[in-house]
C-alpha cells in the first residue's frame, strides 16, 4: 500500500523524529509514504469562517496531487491533518467555496474532493490493523502506562473528522494496547492544551498545559503521547508538573524494533 | 350528464384570506354540468350542511363538488351530508384549496386561480363517479394489546371491563415494564409498586385477560375488525403450566455473573430467574446465554431442585395464531444509555448514572435495599449534582429534537426524596427551563426548592471528571455569568427517552405511520389523539409521544374506550372503493397478486366471450372484503385489466386533463 | 482607529453562525477550557451578536484568548458552534488596517529553541491579516 504523504512545517524540523519513526514503522509493516511534491504549509489552523479561500489553497493542492496518483493522503500532524480534512470536507459539501476555491487554482488542477484524507492512527487501525500490528511487535512495552493526548484537533468537529468518538475516543488507547502497554484514560485527554496561546498569552498555555498533565500525572500515567508537535512543546515546557511527553510514532518504531537506523 | 352543485367554503379566513371564494364559486359555475354554486363561511357547519341538503332538493343535483380543507377532514361528514338528502355518498367530491392551496401560497389571485383548477378538476371526476355501495364485514370481538406495561395494561383492564376478550403480548417474561422499577411517583409521591401491581395481578387473574408474556408480535394480516395476528412465544425452557415460582430455581443456579436487568445490572442474577418478587406471571424464565447446562450440557441443578418438574431445557420457540377486532400499541420507551455523553464522563466513571438507574438505587426492592450508596464505594453521598435534559432537545446528530417531557418531574422528585430520607445531602440541579404544565406539578417543583432547599442553577453542565474518587463538575451559572465547579459524590443524568425498539418493525407490520423519531403518528393531533391513520390500530402511551404515568393512564382509557367503540359493532361497512378486473384484458400475469399487500387477489379459470371467441382463460379475482383500495394493482397491472372503484383510472385522467385544460 | 461599524449580518456572513438556533442552555460556557481569561464568554457572544451590541466584542479581550479549541462548538445542543462566531468578530478586527495583534519583528523575541514552526503559522493565521 502507498499513499501520499503530507509532513507539513514542523514535521521536517522541530518534530523530526515524529516524521522519521513514522516512515521506518510505516516501512516495517509494508506502506510507504510518497511525499508530495512541494507541498506548501497549511497554515496550522483551520481558518472556519465563509469567507476564507486562500488561505485553504495550500491543502487543496497537496490533495489534487494526491488524487492524480491515485493514492489517499496520509497526515500525520494533528494541525495538518484537521486543516487538510476540514478543507476537503468543505470542497465535498460546500458548492460556493469549491467553485470560489476551483477560481483560483489552475486549470489543470482542479479539485472537487475526490481524495481521502487518513490519519496515521487511522491507517494504523483501518488499514494494517491493531491486531496485524500487535502480531508484528518485537518489543512489546510491558508494564508502560501510557495517558493517550488527543487534543482538540484530532477529534473536533467530530462529524468532519470521523475519526472516532469525539468524547469517547478508542483509538490511541486501542493502538497502546497493541503495542504491549497499558492505557491511562484521564479526562483531560480531549481537552486543549492551549496551544494556540503560546506566542499570545504564555499564561493561557501555562495553565491549560498544567491541568492536562496534572490530570494524566493523578491518573498515574508515565508518560503521555501524542500526534501534534504544538501539543508537545506545550507540554513539555509549560506545565509545571513533569511528565515525560513522547511522540506516537516513536514508541511505535521501538515496539516494532525500528528505532535505532540501521 | 350530471347535474353538479359547488360549494366553496371561507373556512373561516383560512381560506378565504388567500382565495377569492367568491370568485371561485362564480367560475365554477360556467362548468358543463353545473347548475348551482355557492360560497359559504363554514360549509361543515349545520347551517352550511343545510345549504347543500336544500340545494341538492332544489336543483335535482345527482353529484357534489366541496371546494374546503383536507378529505382526510371533512369527507365523512360531507357525505353523510348528501346521503341525508338523497345522493349517494360517493357522488361526492372534495376540492382541497385548504391545506393545498390557501395555506402554501400568498399571493391571492394565484391562490384564486389555483382553487379553480381543483375545483375543475374534481367536476371532471364526479362526471364519471358511479353510485358505490358498502359492503359489510363481521367484527371479531377480541382486541390485542401489544405491551404490558401500564399503558398496556390499563388499556386492557378498561377493555375486559367493558365484556370483550382481551390478550395483552409482552415481549418480557412479565408485564409491569417501566414503572415496575420506579420507586415513588410524582406528584403524589405514591409509591409505583403499591398502585401498579395490583393492576398486575388483577390484569393476571382476569377471566377475559390473557396474558402472552415472553412473546413478539411475529406476522400481522387482515383489516380492521379481522385481523389475523401470529405471536411467538419465545422458549423459557421452563413449563410455566408446572412452575409454581417458588424460586428455589433461582436461588440455586450456579451461574451468578449475569448482570440484572431489573435493577440495571447494578446487581446479578442467576441463569434462570424471576425478574422481581411481584412479577405476573410468577414463573421462572432461563437465559439460554448465561445456562452453564445449554452452553456445556453439565449442571442441570434447576432440573433437580424443581420439585414440579417445570425444567425443560428441550422447549422450543411456538407460534400461536389468533383473530383480533382491534390492535392497540403500547410498545412504551427506553431511556437513552448516554455513553455518547462523555464530557459526562458516564462510560468511565461509577458515580455517573441516569435517572432509571437512580431509581433502583432509591428503590426498597432495589439492589441497596433503598439505602443511597455510591456504586464506586458503598459509601452514602453527601453531594448529589443532578443534570437536565442530557440529550433531549438538541440538533445536533447525538441528540433528540424534542423534550423528553418526564425529566424535569422526576428530577424534583429524586432532589425532594434525597432531601427527604437524608436532608445532610446537597442537591443541586442544573436546568435550562424547569417544565412543570401538569396538575400539582409547579407547585410540586416549588416544594423541592422552598421546602427541601434543593439547588437549582440555571446553566448545563460542560464537564466531569474525577479526581481523588470525588467528581468534579464544570458548570455555567448563567444567572451569575459564571463558570462554576463544584464537587460531587454522585452525577445524575436526566438522559432522552426514546421509543422502543421494537416500535420501527412493529410500525411496518401494521402499516401504521411513524414520525422521524419513531413515534407512533395519530390519526389527527387533536380529535383522534389515540388512533393510528391506519383503521383498527390505536394507540395507547408513551408509544406516541413522551408522557407521564398520568397522561399515560388516561391516553391509555381513551384508547379502550376507543376499541371498545369498534368492538361493540358487529359489522363494520367496508370501504367500498375496491380494485376489481376487467376479464376481457386480464392476461392472468400474476403481477397484481405479488404487490397486493392484503393478499386480496386470487385467480380463477374462468370462460370468457371475448370478439366472439368463448375461451376459458386465467382472470384474477379481488376479495372486496379484503381489499383495503390502496391501488398498488392498478399500477402494476401491464394490461390495464385493474381498476379501482371510484377512482378508475379515467377519473384520474379527467382530473389531469382538468388541470392542464 | 477601530472601525466599529460591524453588524450582526456581517458577523453571520462571515461565521455561517444563526444565532437563532440559540437555546440559552449555556453549554459552551460550562464546557470551556479557558472561561477565567475571557473578558466576554461563549454564550455572551452569541447573546450580543444576536442583539446586535457588538461594539464590546469588537474591543474585547476574549476574541484574542479564545483557543480555538471546538469545545463549545463540539458539545453545543443546538448546533450554534460558538468558536465559529468568535472567530467571525476577531477576523472582522484583524482584517482592519492597523488592527495586527503580531508583527513579524515580534517574532525573534518569543522565539525559544524548542518552539515549532507551528506556533508561529498558527499565531500569524490567527492573529494577522
Amino acid at each position: 500500500m502507498k499513499y501520499s504523504y503530507y509532513p507539513g512545517c514542523t514535521l521536517k524540523t522541530k518534530a523530526k523524529e515524529l516524521n522519521n519513526y513514522a516512515i521506518r514503522s510505516a516501512a516495517a509493516l509494508g506502506i510507504e509514504m510518497e511525499e508530495v511534491e512541494n507541498w506548501q504549509c497549511c497554515g496550522g489552523v483551520y481558518t472556519a469562517s465563509t469567507d476564507e479561500i486562500a488561505t485553504k489553497l495550500s491543502s487543496v493542492r497537496a490533495l489534487a496531487q494526491a488524487r492524480d496518483k491515485g493514492q489517499d493522503l496520509l497526515t500525520l500532524c494533528s494541525a495538518c491533518h484537521n486543516v487538510i480534512k476540514r478543507t476537503n470536507n468543505e470542497i465535498l459539501n460546500n458548492e460556493d467555496f469549491s467553485m470560489k476555491v476551483n477560481n483560483y487554482m489552475g486549470s489543470d488542477m482542479q479539485y472537487h474532493g475526490e481524495t481521502k484524507v487518513v490519519h496515521y492512527l487511522e491507517m494504523l487501525r483501518d488499514v494494517v490493523g491493531f491486531d496485524t500490528l500487535k502480531s508484528k511487535v518485537v518489543n512489546p512495552l510491558k508494564n508502560k502506562k501510557i495517558a493517550a493526548y488527543y487534543g482538540c484537533l484530532l477529534l473536533r468537529p467530530g462529524e468532519v473528522m470521523a475519526m472516532d468518538d469525539p468524547e469517547n475516543p478508542q483509538i490511541m488507547e486501542d493502538f497502546i494496547k497493541a503495542i504491549g502497554a497499558t492505557p491511562v484514560i484521564f479526562a483531560q485527554r480531549n481537552e486543549c492544551c492551549g496551544g494556540y496561546q503560546t506566542l499570545n498569552d504564555k499564561s493561557i498555555a501555562q495553565s491549560r498545559s498544567e491541568k492536562v498533565v496534572s490530570s494524566a500525572v493523578k491518573q498515574g500515567a508515565d508518560c503521555i503521547i501524542t500526534a501534534c508537535p504544538l501539543c508537545r512543546y506545550n507540554l513539555e515546557a509549560n506545565a509545571v508538573t513533569e511528565l515525560p511527553v513522547i511522540y506516537f510514532t516513536e514508541l511505535l518504531a521501538q515496539a516494532l524494533g525500528v528505532k535505532e537506523v540501521q | 350528464m350530471q347535474r353538479i352543485g359547488v360549494f366553496v367554503c371561507w373556512c373561516g379566513t383560512n381560506i378565504a384570506a388567500t382565495v377569492d371564494v367568491a370568485k371561485v364559486a362564480e367560475t365554477l359555475k360556467s362548468e358543463p354540468g353545473v347548475v348551482f354554486a355557492t360560497d359559504y363561511q363554514y360549509m361543515c357547519s349545520a347551517s352550511g350542511q343545510e345549504i347543500i341538503k336544500n340545494a341538492i332538493k332544489e336543483h335535482n343535483l345527482t353529484g357534489v363538488v366541496i371546494c374546503s380543507c383536507s378529505p382526510r377532514m371533512h369527507e365523512a361528514t360531507f357525505r353523510k351530508t348528501v346521503q341525508a338528502a338523497g345522493i349517494n355518498p360517493y357522488m361526492l367530491e372534495i376540492a382541497n384549496i385548504r391545506e393545498q392551496c390557501s395555506w402554501i401560497h400568498k399571493d391571492k389571485e394565484e391562490a384564486t386561480e389555483k382553487a379553480i383548477i381543483l375545483g375543475r378538476a374534481a367536476i371532471a371526476k364526479v362526471h364519471l363517479n358511479a353510485p358505490l355501495t358498502s359492503m359489510e364485514s363481521p367484527v371479531v370481538k377480541r382486541a390485542l394489546v401489544i405491551g404490558g406495561g401500564i399503558a398496556g395494561i390499563q388499556t386492557a383492564l378498561d377493555i375486559a371491563d367493558a365484556g370483550f376478550e382481551v390478550d395483552i403480548v409482552e415481549k418480557q417474561p412479565t408485564i409491569g415494564g417501566k414503572m415496575a422499577q420506579l420507586d415513588k411517583t410524582f406528584p403524589t409521591l405514591d409509591c409505583a409498586a403499591c398502585i401498579l401491581t395490583p393492576k398486575m395481578v388483577d390484569a393476571g387473574s382476569n377471566d377475559k385477560v390473557n396474558l402472552y408474556t415472553y412473546c413478539e408480535v411475529d406476522k400481522v394480516e387482515g383489516f380492521v375488525g379481522n385481523f389475523k395476528v401470529t405471536i411467538k412465544q419465545k422458549p423459557r425452557y421452563v413449563d410455566a403450566t408446572k412452575c409454581t415460582g417458588c424460586g428455589e430455581c433461582t436461588t440455586k443456579c450456579p451461574s451468578r455473573k449475569n448482570p440484572n436487568e431489573f435493577n440495571m445490572g447494578f446487581d446479578n442474577r442467576g441463569a434462570v430467574y424471576i425478574p422481581f418478587a411481584q412479577a405476573v406471571p410468577k414463573v421462572a424464565t432461563i437465559d439460554p446465554d448465561d445456562c452453564i447446562y445449554m452452553k456445556t450440557g453439565k449442571c442441570g441443578l434447576c432440573a433437580k431442585v424443581c420439585t414440579a418438574g417445570a425444567i425443560n431445557y428441550e422447549q422450543k420457540e411456538e407460534f400461536i395464531t389468533k383473530e383480533y377486532g382491534a390492535i392497540v400499541v403500547a410498545t412504551g420507551y427506553n431511556q437513552i444509555k448516554p455513553t455518547e455523553f462523555e464530557e459526562y464522563g458516564y462510560n468511565n466513571y461509577k458515580d455517573v448514572v441516569t435517572s432509571l438507574e437512580f431509581e433502583r438505587l432509591m428503590n426498597a426492592a432495589g439492589p441497596t435495599g433503598g439505602h443511597l450508596l455510591r456504586p464506586s464505594n458503598g459509601k452514602e453521598p453527601k453531594k448529589i449534582v443532578f443534570v437536565q435534559c442530557v440529550g433531549s432537545r438538541g440538533q445536533s446528530c447525538r441528540d433528540k429534537s424534542y423534550c423528553s417531557k418526564i425529566c424535569c418531574m422526576y428530577t424534583a422528585k429524586h432532589a425532594m426524596l434525597v432531601k427527604d430520607h437524608y436532608p445532610d445531602v446537597d442537591v443541586t440541579v442544573f436546568y435550562i427551563d424547569v417544565r412543570t404544565p401538569g396538575k400539582n406539578f409547579d407547585e410540586f417543583y416549588r416544594r423541592a426548592v422552598e421546602e427541601f432547599g434543593v439547588h437549582y442553577i440555571k446553566g448545563m453542565v460542560g464537564k466531569v471528571e474525577e479526581e481523588d474518587g470525588v467528581l468534579k463538575v464544570q458548570a455555567s451559572d448563567l444567572l451569575a455569568n459564571a463558570q462554576i465547579h463544584m464537587d460531587a459524590d454522585m452525577v445524575v443524568l436526566a438522559a432522552a427517552i426514546e421509543p422502543d425498539k421494537s416500535a420501527r418493525p412493529l410500525a411496518t407490520m401494521l402499516t401504521a405511520s411513524m414520525d422521524t423519531n419513531d413515534f407512533f403518528t395519530e390519526a389527527h393531533a387533536k380529535l383522534r389523539p389515540v388512533e393510528s391513520p391506519t383503521a383498527g390500530i390505536f394507540l395507547s402511551g408513551t408509544c406516541q409521544g413522551p408522557k407521564d404515568i398520568p397522561e399515560t393512564v388516561s391516553q391509555a382509557s381513551a384508547c379502550a374506550a376507543k376499541v371498545i367503540g369498534l368492538l361493540a359493532k358487529d359489522h363494520l361497512l367496508c370501504n367500498p372503493c375496491v380494485a376489481h378486473s376487467n376479464e376481457t384484458l386480464c392476461n392472468g400475469c400474476s403481477t397484481c397478486a405479488n404487490v397486493c399487500p392484503y393478499g386480496a387477489i386470487t385467480y380463477e379459470d374462468r370462460l370468457v366471450m371475448d370478439k366472439g371467441v368463448r375461451e376459458t382463460r386465467r382472470i384474477a379475482v379481488v376479495n372486496e372484503a379484503v381489499c383495503q383500495g390502496c391501488g398498488a394493482c392498478t399500477v402494476t397491472c401491464p394490461s390495464g385489466a385493474m381498476d379501482l372503484k371510484g377512482f378508475a383510472n379515467r377519473q384520474i385522467m379527467a382530473e389531469v386533463d382538468a388541470i392542464c385544460r | 482607529m477601530l472601525n466599529t461599524k460591524i453588524s450582526k449580518e456581517d458577523l453571520e456572513r462571515i461565521s455561517g453562525v444563526n444565532t437563532r438556533k440559540c437555546m440559552k442552555c449555556g453549554k459552551c460556557s460550562a464546557t470551556c477550557p479557558n472561561f477565567d481569561a475571557m473578558d466576554y464568554h461563549p454564550h455572551q457572544f452569541i447573546d450580543m451578536v444576536d442583539k446586535g451590541n457588538i461594539a464590546p466584542l469588537l474591543e474585547s479581550k476574549a476574541i484574542w484568548t479564545c483557543l480555538s479549541c471546538m469545545a463549545c462548538l463540539q458539545r453545543c445542543p443546538r448546533s450554534v458552534e460558538p468558536a465559529k462566531l468568535i472567530e467571525a468578530v476577531r477576523l472582522a478586527v484583524v482584517r482592519q488596517q492597523g488592527e495586527n495583534r503580531l508583527a513579524a519583528e515580534d517574532i525573534p523575541e518569543l522565539l525559544d529553541e524548542d518552539l515549532p514552526q507551528q506556533a508561529i503559522v498558527s499565531a500569524f493565521r490567527k492573529y494577522k491579516k
